[in-house]
Formats: C-alpha cells, sequence, structure tokens
C-alpha cells in the first residue's frame, strides 16, 4: 500500500466579504503581536540567561521553560499567521512552516558546511591555493592513510552487523522471556554510560601487565591462568586490534538495536504467530517467515543509523588508542588533519570521502521510501 | 489429542528454558564489564592498580603465611627451602611442596625474602567511599607553598555542573524533537513543492560529521556573541541530533494509519490541529523512545560542550568537570570509575521513568502492510 | 478553538515570567567583579610576622616583587590603573597543576585588581585551533609545544610581544637561546610569539633510592657503565627499565624523548638542529644510528618491565609506580622532573627517590641537557593582557610554582633557593651547567611529525606493526612539502 501526502481537500471558497476581510486582518494583528511577543520573550529570557547571577537551579530552571516554550511559540505564532492568509496561499505556505525550521537549521549546522568543507578540501593545507584533486591522490597512496579505510570497513562489516544480530536477538528472546523487563534494562545499561566511563570500563578488561604481578584486565588474567602470556590486545596483533574497539561498540549499541526491534516485534499481531503455530511452524520458522518480514522496515532502519554511526566512529577510538596501533578511522584522521596539524586540505578531503561512502547507503533508502511512501 | 497437547507443553517448556537460558548468559556477558566497574569504584586507587576488581569476590587464592629473610642462601645455585629445592628461577614463579604450600622468592637475588604460601578461601573486602566523596565534592589538592606551609585547595563540588548539564540537556532533548515532528509530519501528510528534494537533504546530513561544523559554527556564535551560552549548546545539539530525529520520527509518523487523519480532514481540522491533537498524542511511544537517546547523547556529550561551552567556567557541564578531574593526571582511574557513576545517576532514572513506552516504542513499518 | 483558547493561555504566563526575569537579568547584570573592595594602593603588609612554622629561612618575602621590571604596562598594572579588568587563559594543564597556577598569581591579582581566569582543558591542542580559528581565542594561551604556537603565528593569529615590551628587561631575564625560541616567523617578518613561563628539564633517570641503596647499586657515569648495569639488575633477576609510552593521542611521545636524548648524545649538536629542521632526515645514518642504540634497550624482554608490550600499552604516569613497590619490579625510569607528581603518594624526594643524569655515550659530544617548556602566547592586544604577559617574564610569577614543585623557572631572576625540594633544584642547577641545552626536538617539528607521525612511527616500531626503515620512512613522508 502506497501513503500519499493529504491535500487540503477543495472547500467551496465564499466570495471574501467585508467583515471577512475584518477578521482576517484581526487575526494577522494578533499573530504578529504573538510574534512580538515571543521575540521579546526570547530575548529577555536570553540576556538573563546570560547575565544572571540567580542560583544554578532557578537559571536551569528558567532555561529548559525558556527553551522549550520559546520554541512551541515560535511555532504557533507562525502557524497563526499563515491561517490567517486566503486558504490557497496557507495550503502553499504552511509545509514550509511545518519543514522549514528543520531545513533551515540543518543547512546552517551541516549543509553549508559541508559545502565548504568540499571547497576547503581542493585547496591545499593552508587553503591558499588550488590543487585540485591533490589532498584527494595523497590519501590513496600512503600506507598510514589508506589503513583508515581498512579500519572503518572492518567497522562496519562486524561492528554494524555483530549489533544489529544481537539487538534483534535480546529482542526475540526477551520477548519470549518472563525476566523481559530486567534483561532489556541491563542490555540497555551501556548507552547511559559515557565514551570516557566506556574506555575506562573497557581499560579493566583490556589491561596488560607484566606476566610477574597480578592482572589487573580480566582478559589476560583469563589468558594468565590458562597458562599464556599476557597480551596487549589493543595494540598488538594489528589489524586485529580493531576488533577489540569495535566489541566495546557493539557493547554499546547493542541497547539501541534491541529498543527499536523490541518495539517494532511487539508490533507483530499475535493470530499471526498463533496462526502459524497452529499450522504446525516451529518458532525458528515463525522468526524467519514472520518475524522478519514483518519488521523489515525496522531493520532497515536500525541498520542504516547503526551503518553511519560506526561510518562516523570517533569517541571510542579516540578513548582507547588516540588513533595509534593502526585504528586511526575517517573521523579521527579528519580531527588530527584539520585541527592537531592543521592542515585544512587533506582533512577536508577525509571529510567528504566519508560523505561519499554513504551516498548507496542514502540511495538504497530512498528507494525504500519510494516504495512505500510515494516518493 | 491429549498426548499431542503434553508433547506440545513440553516442547514450550525446553523452548522456554532454552530462551530463558540463552537471554540470561548473554545479560551476564553484557553486565560484567559495568559490574567491574562498580566494584572498582568502591576500592582504592592502589588497590585498582594491584589487582583485578574480581578479587572482591570470594575465591581460592596463596595467601602469604611466613615470611624470612634469604641470607643464607646462594640464588645462583639449587637451593632447598622449606623442605622444597629449586633454582632461583624456580623459586621466583614459586616452588609448590606435596603438603599444600607454595614457597615464593619475591625481589630479585640481591634483595630478596621468602615467601611460604596457603591456599585459601578468601575475598577482599576493604570497600572505601573516597572515591564518591573525591569526584562529588570536588576533591582537593594539596600545595606547598613558599613559605613551606601546606595548603590543602578544595575543588568545587559537582552540584552546579549536575544543574548546567540538566539545563543543557532537557532543553536540547526536546527542541530538535518537536521541530523534528513538525518536519516528519510535514514530509509524511503535506504536499509540497521541492518535498522529496528537501527530504533527500534531510536525510544526506545525517552522516555529516560534526567535526566539519566545528569552526564555521563557532565563527557564526562569535559574530552573534552566542559563545558560551545555553542557547548556543541547544541550537548545536540541536542541529546535529536533527537529521536523526527527522529520520527515525519520519518512519513511526509516516506509517500512522492513513484513515486517521482522513476523516479529521473531513471534519475541518487543519494541519496544525491534527498535528498538536492528533499526531503527538499517537507519537508518544516515538517520541519517548527518541528523546531516551538524544538525551543520553546531549547529556554524555564533551566535544559539543568543550567548543561552544569553551572557557565559561559558570555553565561548565558535568563531562567537563569531570575530565577536568582526572585532569593532567591520565591515571586516576579511581575517579574515573567513581565519576562514570555519578554521571550515570540521570539517564538511568529517565529511562527506567519513560521505559514503558519501550513497550510500543518507535513502531517503524510496524502498522505498515 | 478549544485548542487555541487553552494555547493563549501560555503567552500570558511566559509574559509575566518574561518581565520577571527581565527586571531580576537588569539588576544583576554588569556587576563589576570584587575589585573596588581591595584597593590596590593598600601596599602588601609590611611584615608578615614570621609564622611558627617549619620554613626555615627567618625573612619573609612577599611573594610577589616585580618592580624594576621597566615594563611600562606592569608598572601601570601594579599601581592599580587595570583593576577591575578580566584576563582570559586557556590552557592544556588541569587538576593540581591549574591550583598552582591559580595560587602562583593569587597575589598578583590581589596587587593590581586583575582578573586573570584560567580555564584548562585535556583536549587544548584542538580547541585552541578551532577557538583561533573561529575569531573567539583566549587573550593569552599556554602552549606546551611551541610547534603548535608556530602554525599560528604563520596565520597571523599571534600578538608580537617585542612590539611593546621592553627589550632590555628580557634580555636581562631571559637567556638569549628562551629569546631565540620564542621568535617565530609570522605572517610577515619574524615576531617574538611569546613568553617562556616555566619548562622542565628532561634528562634524568629516576630510581628508587632506598632499595636502590640496599642492594648497592652504583650510578652509571657513563653509557656503557649504565648498560652493564642494566645487565647486572637482568642477572639479579629483575628487569632495569620502566617505560611506557602510551599517552592517549599522544601515545608515542616518550619514545621521540629517548630518540632525541641518544641524538644528542650520539650526534653533534649543528645535526640536531638541522634534524628538527628537517634537513636530516630520519632515514639518515645518524638517526637510524639513535633508534637502534634505544632498540638495545627497549626490546630486549630482560631489561624492559614488561616487554614491548608492556612499553605501548602502559601509561606514561603509572610506568614509573613499580619502582616504588617492595620487592622493585624495575629500577630505573627516565623522565623530565614533572614525572614526580605522578609517583605515588607519599614518597619523598631524596630519600624514596632520586635521579641521575642520563650518562654521555661519546665523550665528544659532553654532557647536553634536554628541555621542554611552555611559551605563553598572547591573543587580544588590551592593555591590562600585556600587563599580564609583562608580568609573566618575571620570575616572581613562577615563585608559588617552584616551591610546590613541578615546574623549572627559566627566568634568570629566580633564585634556586625557592625550590621546594632539593631533586629539583637539583635538576635546575645541571640545567643551568649543562654543556649544552636543547629543546625537545619533536616540539620544535611541525606538528605533522612532532606530534603525529614521530609519535606514530615509534609506536609503530615498538608494537612491531613495522620495521625501523619503514618506520623512519614513513616519518619522514610525513614532513609537510613547504
Amino acid at each position: 500500500m502506497t501513503t500519499s501526502p493529504l491535500s487540503q481537500p477543495e472547500v467551496d471558497q465564499p466570495p471574501p466579504s467585508r467583515s471577512r476581510l475584518r477578521e482576517t486582518s484581526l487575526g494577522l494583528l494578533t499573530s504578529l503581536a504573538i510574534l512580538a511577543f515571543t521575540a521579546v520573550i526570547l530575548y529577555a529570557g536570553f540576556i538573563f540567561l546570560r547575565d544572571s547571577k540567580a542560583p544554578k537551579l532557578v537559571v536551569a530552571g528558567v532555561a529548559i521553560v525558556w527553551g522549550v516554550a520559546g520554541v512551541a511559540l515560535l511555532y504557533f505564532g507562525a502557524n497563526h499567521l499563515v491561517e490567517q492568509l486566503p486558504d490557497r496561499w496557507t495550503a502553499l505556505l504552511q509545509p514550509y512552516i511545518f519543514v522549514g525550521p528543520a531545513v533551515a537549521i540543518l543547512s546552517w549546522y551541516l549543509l553549508i558546511p559541508s559545502f565548504r568543507t568540499l571547497y576547503i578540501s581542493l585547496l591545499d593545507r593552508t587553503s591558499e591555493n588550488f590543487v585540485g584533486l591533490q589532498n584527494y591522490i595523497d590519501i590513496f597512496t600512503q600506507r598510514s592513510l589508506i589503513s583508515t579505510f581498512r579500519n572503518n570497513l572492518m567497522w562496519i562489516v562486524f561492528g554494524a552487523t555483530f549489533a544489529v544480530i544481537f539487538g534483534l536477538l535480546i529482542a526475540v528472546l526477551a520477548d519470549r522471556s518472563k525476566f523481559e523487563r530486567t534483561a532489556k534494562a541491563l542490555i540497555f545499561l551501556p548507552m547511559a554510560i559515557s565514551f570516557v566511563g566506556a574506555g575506562i570500563i573497557w581499560n579493566f578488561i583490556y589491561e596488560v601487565k607484566d606476566i610477574s604481578v597480578p592482572q589487573i584486565g580480566l582478559l589476560n588474567a583469563i589468558v594468565v591462568a590458562l597458562g599464556g602470556t599476557p597480551k596487549a590486545w589493543t595494540a598488538s596483533f594489528q589489524p586485529w586490534n580493531n576488533l577489540f574497539l569495535i566489541v566495546i561498540v557493539v557493547w554499546l549499541q547493542t541497547g539501541f538495536a534491541m529498543v527499536l526491534f523490541s518495539a517494532a516485534i511487539k508490533g507483530i499481531p499475535s493470530e499471526l504467530t498463533e496462526a502459524a503455530r497452529v499450522d504446525g511452524a516451529n518458532e525458528v520458522q515463525i522468526f524467519f517467515r514472520i518475524t522478519i518480514p514483518y519488521i523489515m522496515g525496522t531493520i532497515i532502519t536500525v541498520s542504516t543509523t547503526i551503518v553511519i554511526f560506526t561510518l562516523k566512529i570517533f569517541d571510542v577510538v579516540i578513548v582507547m588508542t588516540g588513533g595509534q596501533f593502526g585504528t586511526e578511522v575517517i573521523a579521527t584522521q579528519f580531527y588530527r588533519q584539520y585541527f592537531t596539524n592543521r592542515n585544512f586540505g587533506l582533512g577536508s578531503a577525509f571529510a567528504i570521502i566519508l560523505l561519499i561512502a554513504v551516498i548507496p547507503i542514502m540511495i538504497y533508502n530512498l528507494r525504500q521510501f519510494r516504495e512505500q511512501e510515494g516518493f | 489429542m491429549s498426548v499431542k497437547i503434553g508433547s506440545t507443553r513440553r516442547q514450550r517448556r525446553t523452548s522456554s528454558l532454552l530462551v530463558n537460558s540463552v537471554l540470561i548468559l548473554l545479560v551476564l556477558i553484557w553486565s560484567i564489564p559495568t559490574f567491574g566497574l562498580l566494584v572498582s569504584s568502591f576500592r582504592t586507587k592502589e588497590d585498582i592498580q594491584s589487582s583485578g576488581w574480581w578479587k572482591m569476590l570470594p575465591h581460592r587464592e596463596w595467601v602469604q603465611v611466613e615470611e624470612f629473610k634469604t641470607k643464607d642462601l646462594d640464588p645462583n645455585s639449587v637451593m632447598t627451602i622449606e623442605g622444597v629445592s629449586g633454582t632461583f628461577k624456580e623459586f621466583r614463579a614459586g616452588v609448590e611442596s606435596p603438603d599444600g604450600t607454595r614457597v615464593r622468592w619475591v625481589g630479585n637475588k640481591r634483595r630478596g625474602r621468602i615467601q611460604v604460601e596457603k591456599r585459601q578461601w578468601t575475598m577482599r573486602d576493604d570497600f572505601t567511599l573516597e572515591n564518591y566523596n573525591e569526584v562529588l565534592l570536588g576533591g582537593s589538592v594539596n600545595i606547598k607553598r613558599a613559605d613551606g606551609t601546606v595548603k590543602a585547595v578544595h575543588g568545587e563540588d559537582l552540584s552546579d555542573a549536575f544543574l548546567n548539564s540538566l539545563a543543557v540537556s532537557v532543553p536540547a532533548t526536546i527542541i530538535p524533537i518537536l521541530i523534528a515532528a513538525f518536519a516528519a509530519y510535514g514530509f509524511a501528510w503535506m504536499k509540497f513543492p521541492g518535498r522529496r528534494a528537501l527530504f533527500i537533504l534531510v536525510i544526506a546530513m545525517l552522516v555529516v560529521p560534526l567535526q566539519i561544523a566545528l569552526v564555521p559554527i563557532l565563527r557564526d556564535y562569535v559574530k552573534l556573541d552566542l559563545n558560551g551560552t545555553f542557547l548556543a549548546v541547544w541550537l548545536a545539539h540541536t542541529g546535529f541530533g536533527l537529521a536523526l530525529a527527522t529520520y527515525l520520527l519520519f518512519n513511526y509518523i509516516s506509517s500512522l494509519p492513513r484513515d486517521i487523519l482522513e476523516s479529521a480532514f473531513i471534519d475541518g481540522a487543519s494541519h496544525f490541529t491534527i498535528f498538536i491533537r492528533l499526531i503527538l498524542p499517537l507519537s508518544v511511544p516515538a517520541l519517548a523512545s527518541f528523546a531516551i537517546f538524544q538525551f543520553l547523547w546531549v547529556w554524555n556529550d564533551y566535544l559539543v560542550a568543550l567548543i561552544f561551552i569553551g572557557e565559561k567556567k559558570e555553565v561548565k557541564v558535568l563531562t567537563m568537570r569531570l575530565a577536568d578531574l582526572v585532569g593532567s593526571r591520565g591515571s586516576d582511574w579511581h575517579l574515573l570509575t567513581a565519576g562514570a557513576f555519578v554521571s550515570m545517576i540521570l539517564p538511568l532514572a529517565v529511562f527506567f521513568g519513560l521505559q514503558r513506552y519501550f513497550v510500543r516504542g518507535l513502531l517503524a513499518g510496524s502498522v505498515k502492510g | 478553538m478549544q485548542v487555541k483558547r487553552t494555547l493563549w493561555f501560555l503567552p500570558a504566563v511566559l509574559l509575566i515570567l518574561a518581565m520577571a526575569l527581565a527586571a531580576c537579568g537588569g539588576s544583576a547584570t554588569p556587576a563589576p567583579t570584587q575589585a573596588p573592595a581591595e584597593q590596590p594602593t593598600q601596599a602588601p603588609e609590611p611584615t608578615k610576622a614570621p609564622e611558627p612554622t617549619k620554613a626555615p629561612e627567618p625573612t619573609m618575602v612577599p611573594a610577589v616583587e616585580v618592580s624594576g621590571t621597566g615594563q611600562p604596562e606592569l608598572d601601570k598594572a601594579l599601581a592599580g590603573d587595570y583593576a577591575g579588568t578580566v584576563v582570559t587563559m586557556f590552557g592544556p594543564f588541569t587538576g593540581p597543576d591549574e591550583v598552582k597556577f591559580n595560587e602562583s598569581v593569587a597575589e598578583f591579582e590581589k596587587q593590581t585588581g586583575i582578573d586573570i581566569q584560567y580555564t584548562g582543558s585535556k583536549e587544548f591542542e584542538t580547541t585552541i585551533s578551532v577557538r583561533v580559528d573561529a575569531g573567539d581565542p583566549p587573550d593569552i594561551a599556554d602552549f606546551p609545544q611551541p610547534g603548535l604556537l608556530g602554525n599560528l603565528a604563520k596565520a597571523g593569529k599571534v600578538i608580537d610581544v617585542s612590539t611593546y615590551m621592553n627589550m632590555d628587561w628580557l634580555h636581562k631575564n631571559y637567556k638569549q637561546a628562551w629569546l631565540d625560541m620564542a621568535t617565530m616567523s609570522g605572517s610577515s617578518g619574524d615576531i617574538m610569539a611569546g613568553v617562556w613561563a616555566r619548562f622542565n628539564g628532561k634528562s634524568q633517570v629516576w630510581y628508587p633510592k632506598k632499595a636502590w641503596d640496599e642492594a648497592g647499586y652504583p650510578i652509571p657515569k657513563t653509557w656503557d657503565e649504565m648498560m652493564a648495569l642494566t645487565q647486572q639488575i637482568a642477572d639479579d633477576g629483575d628487569t632495569a627499565w620502566c617505560i611506557g609510552i602510551e599517552s592517549g593521542t599522544a601515545t608515542g611521545w616518550p619514545a621521540t624523548d629517548w630518540m632525541e636524548e641518544i641524538m644528542l648524545r650520539t650526534t653533534s649538536l649543528d645535526n640536531y638542529d638541522k634534524w628538527t629542521r628537517g634537513e636530516l632526515p630520519f632515514t639518515s645514518p645518524e638517526v637510524k644510528h639513535a633508534a637502534e642504540v634505544m632498540t638495545d634497550i627497549w626490546f630486549n624482554p630482560d631489561y624492559v618491565f614488561g616487554g614491548r608490550e608492556g612499553i605501548v600499552s602502559t601509561f606514561f604516569g603509572d610506568s614509573p609506580a613499580p619502582m616504588f613497590e617492595d620487592p622493585p619490579k624495575c629500577w630505573m625510569h627516565k623522565q623530565g622532573n614533572f614525572i614526580t607528581s605522578f609517583f605515588p603518594e607519599g614518597l619523598q624526594a631524596g630519600v624514596d627517590y632520586d635521579f641521575f643524569y642520563l650518562p654521555p655515550i661519546d665523550p665528544q659530544y659532553g654532557k647536553p641537557y634536554l628541555v621542554a617548556g611552555d611559551i605563553y602566547a598572547q591573543f587580544t592586544d588590551r592593555p591590562e593582557v600585556r600587563a599580564v604577559m609583562e608580568y609573566f617574564t618575571t620570575g616572581a610569577s613562577l615563585k608559588t610554582w617552584l616551591a610546590s614543585g613541578g615546574a623549572l623557572s627559566p627566568h634568570n631572576d629566580a633564585s634556586l633557593d625557592w625550590y621546594g625540594d632539593d631533586v629539583e633544584r637539583k635538576v635546575a642547577e645541571m640545567v643551568q651547567q649543562a654543556d649544552s641545552v636543547r629543546f625537545d626536538g619533536s616540539d620544535l617539528m611541525p606538528s605533522e611529525v612532532g606530534a603525529g607521525s614521530f609519535w606514530k612511527g615509534m609506536t609503530d616500531y615498538v608494537a612491531g606493526t613495522v620495521d625501523l626503515d619503514t618506520a623512519l620512512a614513513e616519518i619522514d613522508a610525513a614532513w609537510p612539502h613547504k
């Protein structure tokens, strides 16, 4: 089934009478008053928050109310204004009231910087001279830079895949278990931990000490107990040390996938599964023949989100290895080249490659939408 | 017939056993790292560095029962100590005697001592609250002054930073969700020129790494004199979180049953009314789910706060304060452990508060079909 | 319609709220800081009654003595002309060092009424770049690596302090080498990009004195003696060296320090300088030889605690800790004098630990000393900022910091008596008496190399990812083209 956008039902327009005109102009005035009033509130709040010496609790409370109410008021005022206009204008303008702010903010924060980055990537390190594709050529010819892409590929292949698989597995199992709430809460728990916190947690797993002293990393303690020698998991066995970082992200992101999958599974009508059981299907068959197809939309959404997340992965690498030991990824390379080395051209080229790398995923998603939503 | 039902029931029972045991196994694996952190957060700095956190659990271990000097021993030959004999190297590793004791040479050949150990059940129980104390109250630094006196300088406690984090996180969660919900509705249920192009733009922005925006946005903020204000951080988080919010909410809102909206239109409701009265209430589970994620991301964010709040002390958030607390001495694991738990409290409260909405959650795709 | 009515209610509430806010916000706005309360004209209390502390000196000098510098703005500031102004500072040190810094400027703030607001961030290198590029720099920033400052100076972002400072005073109070190192190429010609605030001696080898004396180990005077001792300790059943190079994004820097030390001891100063300027490539025999000398210690599992696995994965600040266990697990640790603040708490300088000078290798190159330091650079040009910069050219600005330990003063007017313990005093003395002093080479190289490929190359080599020739070639390859 396709759902196409609704359009305002065509109502026979009564001829504009004088009283209606007066009503409209009155409405317009009200709308303008709302907007002006919102502006005053926003400004007063802004000045207050910037300069106030009031107790922290008051400031925080005001900040929350002011920020949230301000945005709500802006929408309300703008919409009120548009609805006072003749219907044809309303129909034309109202959608932009809805999507406009989002598009504007995204353009300001991300779109314009992207174009700027694209431009800088064609200039030299100090953005003085045009060098064409030289920065891109550099990236693809140096060993230490190429390994960046190998690592990102590992992140996608292992990180995203396992996060999705474990998320799905746990969601399905929890759905049939008595401990659903507890299990889901515990799997979700890592999401509440900051990356610095996650870094310290995994140090207690990966830390290596000399064999002559007690190990404080769990993994090496097990290895030593089994008669092995302690290993520096995140530093040795390159490039496989990346896997030990990926484990961290799987651990963190499975909760995200699980929550979304779990919600989708709840949406499967029980008649469907019951009917299948009556027909003699076993649980595995139900999983593959009913559950998976039914939540395919969610699987695509979650996979897309996590693949993009792993492509942009930054914090875990910075916290665990700082990009050393061959664990550099695209985002850390951008950061290092652009901010530390101040090689603006090369850094920007990395960011642009990241953008290009995701185009196939975007196209796939849009095609899905087109099938479903009549785009 | 009854036989068949019985076997199905048995089948169900075994399958439920299997389900639960696999689930418990996974949950245990997932919890071990956090549990290790929790245990460690109650241990002293020295303990954390010298033994594994699992030593706080009951376990069998070699415990020293006797110790003496190595005076009359020649480490360069085979020695006999306490009835067992071996070379220096063997004694360094520990030589076990038949009666269950172990004799070990501790230290090098010049400054050694002999330890006799027995294997016993033991557990360490020297827990401390000092880490939490230091994290919450800001810790103290001893400074030796020019006149030789020592002055203890106390850091600030975390209450201000906690409130700042709250003032940053709550609007930075709600504002993008509100804007995204409007946009998601617009894309899903309104018809207008440029709809497809704008939607592609939103989706494309999903992949832009926020690092590229830091310099241009900060430059704009400086011009607008926004830098270091709450508004600056809210808008930044809104800008960086909006694409994903719109994407996820679009998935949900576009899949709401079409007939509900159509009947509302026939009743003469406007888009705005439908959105406020119908769509928002229907989307509460989706909004709540995304709210949790956005809240967690903002609450744990360090980079955006660092750049846009900068050096203004009075608006520093929790993550920045915790990073400062550890300071140049990056090895202060004991503070990080306690700090991680302190900063987790609120997100967990939010999670449990909103957990019931997860029962339905982001119903992406599920109403379709 | 019902909707609208309820929604109307919201603005009304908010209006009241907004008016209330504007009222209290306005009243509280521009309150100047506590300046007027303390009249700067009041001279510091003439005789601070010498409290009956264990302080040895009978005469208590006031913490700040900064007269006679001939620095124009500083004199005005001391006269109280800039009371009530604020100067912002940004730097990489946080925690205890931040407290030490605040202590060291407290007296000055009291005298002048200038409020110096320091903020530290562990992400300093990145943040300062972003903020300077965006036009939102702090007034003054603390650079632990002159290389990064050099980049900003070249982009024309840094104020040339020589345009207003009394150069006679600078020449009097700094050795020429410091002034030379502060001189960098700006957007048009050379500028003095900042003033040196403090430094660290690097050529120390620390050892656990108590256990060391009990074991009867000698202090090595030559490299060969040191290697013999290393072997002796190995024969006695221990590993001699504690080494750790893990340091987050900066992992590998302790290895570059070793390289620099050995370079200074195996080749001429001229070659060292060429090397830091990029004229002597890493693939040259001199540099390769230095790496091989290092390898003889680092790659021998009998010599280093934890072996190569331990080196790459041990946090540099944790690496000396095994020296102070009973019995020690390792016995020697080469590191700058700041490392003492990473030692386990409660250790006493000169009793529990001490250091010896990392011995020379080839006698013809004498006894060089490797140092590193922090330079303060200025980004905004206001009189009170100038005054604070001028204050930092005096030893008095560092006095309480020297007492609390962890820094050495580059100022000529800083007295050796000011150091809080004998060990740091000894470092300061040794640097003064060294045959030659050279600055940490990696800090002088452009950040691609000095804070990038050099760290990375050494890390990869120690971790066993690449062989020495590949590592050195890759370090060279990162050297910027221009």
